[in-house]
């Protein structure tokens, strides 16, 4: 038996098909998978993500911590309620997790993910000796997702009067308090959206209500397949400890100015940065009928092969798409083994949807 | 609780299998199967006049989630397939029982005895559960 989030048991009375993810036990779908999909790039649905991590900073030297910690720059975090995507690197320049990081007046929070949460937790521990730093994993949080173009109005609809004026003045990628809740315009859906995080003793109520007003829950793999139509990467499949930031579409997420900032894996990177044969991480696109899917065989003409590292069905585009590593040459187009066949596949920008709206 | 039809047999590997008026044998895969799937998004039939033996593969079935063979329940010649499959998938998911994959004409008839009745098939998901 996996781990459970407080809402376990309303999953399954909602009808879930419960799966292991990370070591918890978390609903796939409540029916259709597909269904749930286009509901989110409609309208709106709730997922429960309080397998994720959260993890409160806070002390007199929680900045010059993660100045060293992290690739990007938390000194660009110029207000509270302001937040970035980073990696959190290993001394290869390998990815050890991706993450969140909010600014607050207290310190800093990070939203990690739910599989690395134990690696990650024993190496920030571990890169914490010397600071002046507390690290805090807030167990008694739960976090839900409620995402989609209509995810703000309704659940603005839901709330006090302060909440929300605080969930219409939100910027994206930002994430402030209120009471005792967190409230950001965050998300990984590629739509407009809100992670809350509260008490986990709220979060079954609070589930409740969304369900009642018929915002329906959403599962993990609804999730995936919303993800990767935005191009968004997946720790474990599309960046792992063997793999820089770089290969994995997460050059932007890398502050290299200024220069002396000595984050952990810099060296690294910095040796790989003008290294020719560093693979780069691409959209694929399969105009054929069939399904991609990681691990399959991407051949390029006359530069070698490459790895699907995610692929599925898109029920956006009404075809199959992957995030791909190849070789950082490869032109326009490519071609993928499936089940021995070569099909071949046109080569994008790694985001197909965003907003609802096609990209490709 | 998945839907189970006493007038068919089961592979174990979740296959239907109805015998027809005319000697042959429609193929499917089961409620259990589809559901277990999740959404079906692609199907690859066999090809008419393919000889097939009984457990060999005969096509694929693509969900969301994954990909899985289907086989041939029994051995034979393929002479039909459900081509309509292709354009909507779906229906696998909406109507197991009734959205075929290919007919089969049997080599020998007595291989369907030794597939699966309704009780058999029942016990065995009883025992995956």
């Amino acid at each position: 038996m996996g781990q459970r989030t407080p809402l376990y048991d309303q999953h399954l009375a909602l009808g879930a098909k419960m799966v292991d993810f990370g070591g918890w036990d978390m609903p796939l779908h409540y029916g259709s998978q597909v269904e749930e999909h286009h509901q989110v790039r409609q309208d709106c649905g709730a997922f429960d993500v309080s397998h994720m991590a959260v993890i409160d900073l806070s002390g007199e030297q929680a900045q010059a911590y993660l100045r060293r910690l992290l690739a990007n720059d938390v000194a660009r975090l110029t207000s509270p309620g302001k937040a970035l995507y980073s990696a959190m690197l290993n001394r290869d320049g390998g990815v050890i997790d991706d993450l969140i990081v909010y600014l607050a007046e207290w310190g800093y929070r990070l939203v990690v993910n739910a599989a690395t949460r134990d690696k990650d937790l024993a190496w920030m521990r571990q890169q914490a000796v010397g600071f002046s730093v507390e690290l805090r994993e807030r167990t008694d949080l739960a976090m839900l997702a409620i995402q989609g173009p209509k995810a703000r109005a309704r659940i603005a609809e839901l709330v006090d009067q302060a909440g929300a004026e605080l969930i219409q003045a939100l910027r994206p990628f930002q994430g402030l308090p209120h009471g005792d809740w967190f409230i950001a315009r965050t998300g990984y859906t590629g739509e407009d959206g809100l992670e809350i995080m509260l008490p986990a003793s709220q979060a079954p109520g609070f589930f409740s209500e969304l369900v009642g007003v018929g915002i329906p829950p959403i599962g993990l793999g609804a999730r995936d397949t919303l993800r990767l139509e935005a191009g968004l990467n997946l720790y474990g499949q599309d960046m792992t400890e063997q793999v820089s930031p770089l290969a994995a579409n997460m050059g932007w997420t890398v502050a290299w100015e200024p220069a002396e900032r000595n984050f952990i894996g810099r060296d690294a990177l910095e040796r790989l940065r003008d290294d020719p044969s560093q693979p780069r991480l691409v959209g694929l696109v399969m105009e054929e009928r069939g399904v991609l899917r990681a691990h399959q065989v991407v051949r390029v003409g006359g530069l070698g092969e490459g790895e699907i590292t995610s692929g599925s069905f898109s029920p956006t585009l009404g075809k199959s798409i992957a995030l791909a590593r190849v070789p950082a040459a490869t032109g326009e187009r490519a071609e993928v083994e499936i089940r021995g066949r070569w099909y071949p596949v046109r080569v994008v920008q790694p985001s197909f949807v965003r907003h609802g709206k096609p990209l490709i | 609780m998945s839907d189970i039809r006493a007038d068919l047999r089961y592979a174990p590997s979740h296959e239907w299998a109805r015998l027809e008026m005319d000697g042959s044998v429609t193929v499917g895969i089961s409620d259990h199967a589809q559901e277990a799937l999740g959404d079906v998004v692609y199907v690859e039939l066999p090809e008419i006049g393919q000889q097939l033996a009984g457990g060999q593969a005969a096509g694929v079935v693509e969900s969301v989630k994954a990909a899985s063979d289907i086989y041939a329940p029994v051995s034979g010649e393929v002479i039909a397939v459900n081509a309509a499959l292709t354009d909507t998938p779906e229906d696998i998911n909406k109507h197991p029982y009734e959205a075929w994959f290919f007919k089969l004409m049997p080599s020998d008839e007595n291989e369907l005895d030794a597939l699966l009745d309704s009780d058999g098939y029942a016990a065995s998901l009883g025992k995956d559960a």
